[in-house]
């Protein structure tokens, strides 16, 4: 069968390849001379060469930013994934109730990021917020503006609450999915609830939980606005996350050079990682 | 005239999207003359396509040049040397 080639379909893929040009590429070309070169303003700049990548490499507070950041990700996945996975399994298939979990669940997801920094900022304060207030009147003391581990903690439980609720729907979506007849099978078979979740709800939703864990990671690993306004990188430079440090560097101290550096080590990370997870995705898919 | 004073170019950064754009260019060409870019299974056991390898490898170079520049700094030779080594191994192997 001869196949009609017709090349001028490229056509249609120009604007989004001016868009492209002009929102990722022609500031990524800028970023990377900027990782080169030294500037005092006025676009005066100075030859450095590898230096800032040196710097930054070698930096003791970088490899501190990039450990807390890899913490952080690690601990919401290893919470929300299963929590999520867990009330996806809690929550009605059928009927009335349905649609009211699923819009209490979308709730948190529709709340901008700078609202819920302020919003568990005043909600984790010690003498007037009442998880901070409630917390230290049963005897525990805490104050997340003061204690490095109360910081995470409160950093942490917002995380969980704010993004949860987006693995449950993406979990909830999989299940949904399963036909009633391998249900009936494995009640024909006398599987326990156990075996029923593991030989046949999690292999089916192992797609979208890729999908989900992939969007968890990125997000998480590029979280800036919430930690940002629930703690400011604080007590110290406890909650610095990599884009929270990125931003003090870049705008904070206005050291351009050293910034284009550290981002382009970091956006590379990003790509590496994301490219790991598109290809285990997709190994899957082929199996 | 565009003023793009802004955007800091240098010979050295223009040369290094040059030679991108050149390494996109002539696997385009490659094809041209000499098809052969259908997905194939390698050691990795990865589905790649000629267009895939090139991403693997420069991704990978990436990370030989960081690694070398970390533990052994300036000159980049060495780091040179191990990357033309990964991507014939990536584009012959992989």
């Amino acid at each position: 069968m001869n196949k009609t080639i017709k090349q001028g379909a490229w056509l249609f893929v120009i604007p989004v390849v001016v868009l492209v040009a002009f929102n990722a590429l022609i500031p990524l070309m800028t970023v990377v001379n900027y990782s080169m070169q030294e500037t005092f303003g006025d676009n005066v700049f100075f030859w450095e060469g590898l230096r800032w990548f040196e710097q930054v490499l070698n930096s003791e507070r970088f490899h501190d930013s990039f450990v807390r950041q890899i913490t952080f990700t690690a601990i919401i996945l290893l919470i929300e994934v299963p929590l999520g996975i867990a009330i996806a399994l809690c929550m009605p298939r059928k009927g009335f109730w349905v649609s009211v979990c699923l819009v209490l669940m979308a709730l948190p997801l529709l709340i901008p990021w700078n609202v819920v920094g302020a919003m568990w900022n005043i909600f984790a304060l010690p003498d007037i917020g009442l998880l901070g207030y409630t917390i230290n009147a049963i005897g525990i003391e805490y104050n997340f503006t003061r204690q490095p581990f109360a910081a995470w903690f409160t950093t942490i439980l917002m995380d969980v609450w704010h993004w949860t609720s987006l693995v449950v729907l993406l979990a909830y979506a999989g299940l949904s999915a399963i036909p009633d007849a391998y249900y009936q099978a494995a009640k024909i078979d006398g599987a326990s609830r156990w075996a029923v979740f593991i030989w046949i709800q999690l292999p089916k939703m192992k797609r979208v939980l890729t999908i989900a864990i992939l969007l968890r990671f990125m997000d998480s690993f590029m979280i800036y606005t919430e930690p940002f306004v629930l703690t400011g990188g604080g007590p110290g430079n406890t909650t610095t996350f990599l884009s929270i440090d990125l931003v003090k560097l870049a705008l904070g101290q206005f050291d351009l050079g050293p910034a284009a550096a550290m981002s382009l080590i970091y956006f590379f990370i990003v790509l590496l990682i994301c490219w790991v997870f598109y290809t285990l995705m997709m190994k899957n898919e082929q199996q | 005239m565009l003023d793009l004073s802004w955007m800091a170019w240098t010979w050295p950064t223009a040369a290094f999207f040059v030679f991108i754009l050149l390494c996109i260019v002539s696997m385009g060409v490659w094809e041209k003359f000499s098809p052969g870019g259908a997905p194939r299974r390698g050691v990795f056991g990865l589905e790649t396509t000629r267009g895939d390898r090139l991403f693997i490898s420069l991704l990978g170079s990436i990370f030989i040049f960081l690694g070398w520049l970390w533990v052994f700094s300036t000159p980049l030779w060495g780091a040179l040397i191990l990357s033309i080594i990964w991507t014939i191994f990536v584009f012959t192997r992989v």
